[in-house]
């Protein structure tokens, strides 16, 4: 029987030396190639003596087979070496800086307008955009607000004609669902007014959002209640609402709303001027005359409406004091609101 | 409005202290705004008499002592004021005490004496004349002799009062006076009302030839006038002056100081016309003709049309209705007979007269806001009340009233307890509505829950249940106001609809762009579509005009949006910003015709600007067309020009066919017109991009239906063409899609230029995918290829390069 452990022995030395790829393809032609040393082997089979024919051959399949698995052990081990050097070769350095592309943001009043649609959304408010250019039918008369009536001046008024205007509040917008829409009603109308003033507190060009609701049963009550959560969303949880008598042709009662100092709890401070309440908005319950004017039965319906100043809540909540600033447009403001 | 403490409680019993006062006031509506106290800084000045007086050698001073009293009895104080003498009653300021203009008194060495105070003059008091007589000389203020040693000067003075500055909201036009507001106090203090004396007498006398004509009674609808005589003139009281000054006004004449102290305390401004100067002693109330010329009592010639009434007599105008009188009726110290005017006029009129001339007056402010004929009556019987009481005048029994035919009935109607209380929410027991109307001098008669109320004649505002909840709740209280949430309201869906969250989401998209949000007034000038170059007949020019403009730089609507971004682009620039991102969304405003008739279209326009070094063309329109893709639209490029862009580089966007906006590098001169130092031009790069969002958002398609891959082979195909180089991708892309229904996608993957392909040459290549109702094989993607190739080289001698 021969004895193929010489064999074995270079087998075993040159699978040692296999470090790569290539030694490893080298190793595979001279012991398991069509060349290589254990085929050789066979060639072998011819000089052996018939009886000892199929021992022999078993045991070269078995040297071969015994080399396969070295091989396989060997070709793996290689791979797993290639990647770790691959790895290593491919490392970068990770604190390096991305390429960098700037991320814009949404301009503060759009913010705020968006913070205060999602809470009125969740009372089930539906959002309609009124025109910007109005005529004195829909921004006044139709509002109660009546041609000889001195309220007209608490909105000095751009006129475009003698009918057309730009609208000075959003409470057309009003009108506008109530033509349109029958109750129940629950809308806001967000959007741009214009008044004929500008300084340090006003812009001719500003946002406010109406609400309104129409339906049976809406009393006062419903406002405060309402208002009370709107403002427990925007301020936080503990603000609490305080009505005072005001005036708005179209509204009656109307009051103006404020809200306990978010800065101080209502103790007092530089905020709410020392009197621990801060006023955010107008409102009331719809005078039955717009009611009437839209042709809602003012004995079946009722109404509350409410507007806000944007600007007003966007100054309050990020804490600006100058209404120019947000119209200025610089980088250095704008980049500051990324919420 | 000023208001004068004292005042008030000559009409009402104030019990409460000051401040609980100012606080009921807002609670029920009327805010005050300011709260003056008259004595505000003034501490520890006394009434004192001078013990004796002489003269400190050496000096200009003299060495008086001063007996203050309990405050002490021998003050040592030194003066430079002459007007002292022996026995003299004067403020003394004593060592610690305060003055108005800030200054505190210590001891003082005066050359060789200290003295322990100082005598104070009228104006170290911060009063005048009219305050108290002597305080405008030259000098010590002389207090008169019966003034108590030892008194607080503030007392003494009157000085420890308030004037109340309190705003009035337009609803209330019968709270524009101190009886208005006592009559408020009274009601919520639950205090009787004093009302004022309106009684009088006349005397038989009357006026043969008076005459008094309203021709233009829907702006005069009620017309009071009273003949006086034997008018005679001095200095009014002190009381009078005191309040007439508190409240703005000088005093005159003790007949003119009546006329606005009237206004002040009824609320009825009155005016004295003196007979002798009225032609044919009438008076003829009619609009003005064109052009009609009036000098008022300022002295200023006023040029009328037939907007303004007039109050004239048989010749002339006299007086400008309800704003002020003429200089030529003035009344004069020589004037012994007055015609006294008490009247409506239609507050609108009287509002656009006042704007129209610039001329705002406190007769015109209470017109404005409205008078009631109530208070019209009350004007005149308590002017003729003061002329008796104060001995002004006698009063004749020439009175003189014309009106239009209103109603001066009190207003009546019913409200049920139960309706009053389904507006407040709330149940406000009966007994307590019916106590706050009659405190409101409501008549009030119950009938089970339905209420029968006379409305008192002042209170215009009042009309239906409604009014009534108001009056009830500022009354009774907000704190009163229980809070629910809906009840009673209908569950309804809410929030954004589908275009509106398109819209927040095109916003957002364009941040993560790198764009910021900016907001520009929706007005501009002229100036502005000047800056971009437009041409005389550009439409953008066909611009809606305001009537009233604030200034000229915010004249017109915008009707484009990119002189808004420049802007903006222009000051960050300015602020040393060297690059920037930013985006619009907002409205242009396009009138349909001019002048205009109806509203104008309210376009939304997608403004993009981007300026810096790294900005380019491609830039923007990386972001226009990611725009595109994340909405599932398909925008395509074609060379286009704007008066303002790039001729180069400037391209018309569309969609579906459509126009939907442009992109382009702004002009080299535009950007040489913009207002920033020259240094920051060089290089300035600024690229716009205005799209129609209007329009594009027609376009979005919410329905999304998902479509299997058929299943059929598509085979991709590479295609490389030498092109002139001024052929346009675009066309190219687009001939190849016209040549081939099958090329359902084609895409340019690389495109460069060089000395190889020769001069004005350019190699652009594509990538074209073809897809079938059936397999596509090679034999068809051949077939395809060889119609593509022929059509390229037709069109734009393209020679196809192998690959």
């Amino acid at each position: 029987m021969k004895d193929f452990s010489e064999i074995k022995e270079q087998v075993k030395a040159k699978i040692e030396e296999v470090k790569d790829n290539a030694s490893l393809s080298e190793f595979w032609q001279s012991y398991l190639g069509k060349q290589g040393v254990i085929q050789g082997l066979m060639k072998e089979m011819k000089n052996v003596p018939p009886e000892e024919k199929p021992s022999f051959g078993k045991a070269v399949n078995e040297v071969r087979e015994w080399a396969q698995g070295l091989y396989a052990q060997k070709q793996s081990q290689v791979k797993e070496l290639e990647l770790k050097a691959r790895y290593e070769r491919e490392a970068i350095d990770v604190t390096m800086p991305a390429m960098k592309r700037d991320i814009g943001n949404l301009h503060p009043i759009t913010l705020i307008k968006h913070q205060m649609i999602d809470v009125f959304a969740g009372m089930g408010f539906e959002v309609f955009e009124g025109p910007e250019i109005e005529d004195d039918d829909h921004n006044f008369t139709r509002l109660n607000v009546l041609k000889d009536h001195p309220s007209r001046d608490m909105q000095d008024t751009f006129y475009l004609t003698e009918e057309l205007l730009l609208r000075t509040h959003t409470s057309p917008g009003q009108i506008r669902t109530m033509d349109t829409h029958k109750p129940p009603i629950k809308v806001l109308v967000p959007g741009k007014v214009f008044r004929s003033d500008s300084d340090a507190t006003h812009s001719p060009m500003f946002s406010q959002m109406e609400g309104l609701v129409v339906d049976k049963g809406i009393t006062l009550c419903d406002l405060q209640g309402m208002l009370d959560k709107f403002v427990q969303e925007i301020f936080g949880s503990g603000t609490k609402t305080r009505l005072r008598p005001s005036y708005f042709p179209f509204t009656e009662p109307s009051v103006e709303v404020d809200v306990s100092c978010f800065e101080c709890g209502g103790k007092g401070c530089s905020l709410c001027k020392g009197t621990g309440w801060i006023e955010v908005l107008g409102g009331g319950v719809v005078n039955k005359k717009v009611l009437e004017n839209c042709g809602i039965d003012s004995e079946v319906y009722s109404g509350l409406a409410f507007g806000i100043g944007i600007e007003r809540i966007t100054m309050l909540k990020y804490g600006i004091s100058n209404m120019g600033v947000l119209f200025r447009n610089e980088q250095d403001f704008l980049e500051q609101f990324k919420a | 409005m000023k208001i004068l403490q004292s005042w008030l409680k000559e009409y009402v019993d104030i019990d409460v202290t000051t401040e609980e006062l100012v606080e009921k006031l807002f609670g029920s509506g009327f805010e005050v705004e300011e709260t003056i106290y008259l004595g505000k800084d003034i501490e520890k000045i006394y009434v004192g008499e001078v013990t004796s007086i002489e003269k400190y050698e050496g000096t200009h001073l003299y060495i008086c002592h001063v007996n203050c009293g309990e405050q002490g009895e021998d003050n040592l104080i030194l003066t430079g004021a002459d007007n002292v003498f022996k026995g003299a009653k004067v403020p003394a300021a004593l060592i610690g005490a305060k003055l108005p203009n800030g200054l505190e008194i210590q001891p003082r060495k005066m050359k060789d004496m200290i003295s322990y105070g100082m005598l104070c003059s009228g104006g170290e008091l911060g009063i005048d004349d009219n305050w108290i007589k002597g305080a405008d000389v030259n000098g010590i203020l002389i207090l008169p002799d019966d003034a108590p040693v030892g008194e607080d000067i503030v007392k003494y003075l009157g000085l420890d009062d308030y004037v109340f500055d309190i705003s009035i909201t337009a609803n209330r036009p019968d709270c524009q006076s101190v009886l208005g507001i006592a009559r408020e106090v009274a009601a919520f203090l639950k205090k009787p009302l004093k009302e004022p004396d309106y009684s009088y007498n006349c005397t038989e006398k009357t006026h043969p030839d008076i005459s008094v004509e309203v021709i233009d009674k829907d702006l005069c609808p009620r017309y009071l006038g009273h003949y006086i005589y034997n008018v005679k003139h001095f200095e009014s009281p002190q009381w009078m002056k005191r309040r007439l000054s508190v409240c703005g006004f000088g005093a005159i004449d003790a007949i003119v100081d009546i006329t606005n102290y009237v206004l002040l305390e009824i609320g009825q401004p009155m005016h004295a016309y003196d007979l002798d100067t009225l032609d044919g002693k009438s008076i003829v109330v009619r609009r003005a003709t064109y052009g009609e010329k009036i000098t008022t009592l300022d002295e200023k010639e006023r040029v009328l049309t037939a907007e303004n009434l007039l109050i004239c007599d048989k010749a002339k105008g006299v007086g400008l209705a309800g704003i002020m009188g003429g200089l030529n009726s003035e009344i004069e110290p020589t004037t012994t007979e007055i015609l006294l005017e008490a009247a409506k006029f239609r507050r609108d009129n009287v509002r656009k007269t006042s704007r129209a001339l610039g001329l705002h007056t406190d007769a015109a402010a209470r017109f404005e806001k409205g008078v009631d004929e109530y208070g019209v009556e009350c004007g005149m019987a308590r002017a003729l009340n003061l002329v008796q009481t104060m001995g002004v005048a006698e009063i004749s029994s020439s009175a003189y009233d014309v009106t239009a035919g209103e109603s001066t009935e009190n207003v009546k109607f019913d409200v049920t307890v139960s309706k009053v209380n389904s507006v407040l929410g709330i149940d406000v027991p009966q007994e307590t509505i019916v106590e706050i109307l009659r405190a409101l001098q409501f008549g009030v008669e119950e009938n089970g829950e339905t209420l029968s109320l006379t409305v008192p004649r002042w209170r215009a505002d009042i009309e239906n249940y409604q009014d009534i909840a108001e009056e009830i709740i500022r009354e009774y209280g907000y704190s009163h106001v229980v809070p629910t949430f809906l009840d009673s309201a209908k569950v309804t869906g809410g929030g954004l609809n589908y275009l509106q969250n398109k819209e927040l989401s095109a916003k957002k998209f364009f941040c993560a762009m790198g764009f910021y949000e900016i907001q520009t007034l929706a007005m501009y000038s002229k100036r502005e579509l000047d800056m971009i170059m437009l041409p005389e007949d550009a439409p953008e020019r066909k611009c809606v005009e305001l009537l009233n403009p604030i200034t000229d730089n915010l004249s017109i609507m915008r009707t484009v949006m990119s002189p808004c971004m420049i802007n903006v682009i222009a000051d960050n620039v300015k602020n040393d910003r060297s690059s920037g991102r930013f985006f619009e969304l907002a409205n242009v405003y396009l009138p349909k015709e001019l002048p205009l008739k109806e509203a104008p279209e309210e376009r939304k326009i997608l403004c993009l600007g981007a300026y810096g070094a790294d900005e380019t063309f491609f830039t923007v329109k990386e972001a226009i067309e990611s725009f595109a893709l994340a909405n599932g639209l398909n925008f395509t490029f074609k060379r286009g020009e704007r008066p303002y862009l790039h001729s180069g580089m400037t391209a018309e966007i569309f969609c579906n066919e459509k126009s939907i906006g442009h992109l382009g590098k702004l002009k080299y001169e535009v950007v040489e017109g913009l207002n920033i130092a020259e240094g920051k031009k060089t290089d300035l790069n600024i690229i716009i991009a205005e799209l129609n969002y209007s329009l594009i958002q027609e376009m979005y398609e919410p329905e999304i239906k998902y479509v299997p891959d058929n299943g059929f082979a598509k085979i991709k195909r590479d295609l490389s063409l030498i092109l002139d180089k001024k052929t346009l991708c675009g066309d190219v892309e687009n001939a190849i899609r016209q040549a081939s229904a099958k090329a359902v996608k084609v895409e340019l993957f690389d495109h460069y230029e060089n000395e190889k392909l020769g001069f004005g040459k350019k190699s652009l290549s594509f990538s074209i995918t073809f897809a079938d109702d059936c397999d596509v094989t090679d034999e068809i993607a051949d077939s395809e290829m060889i119609k593509i190739n022929a059509v390229v080289a037709s069109d734009f001698g393209a020679i196809v390069r192998g690959i």
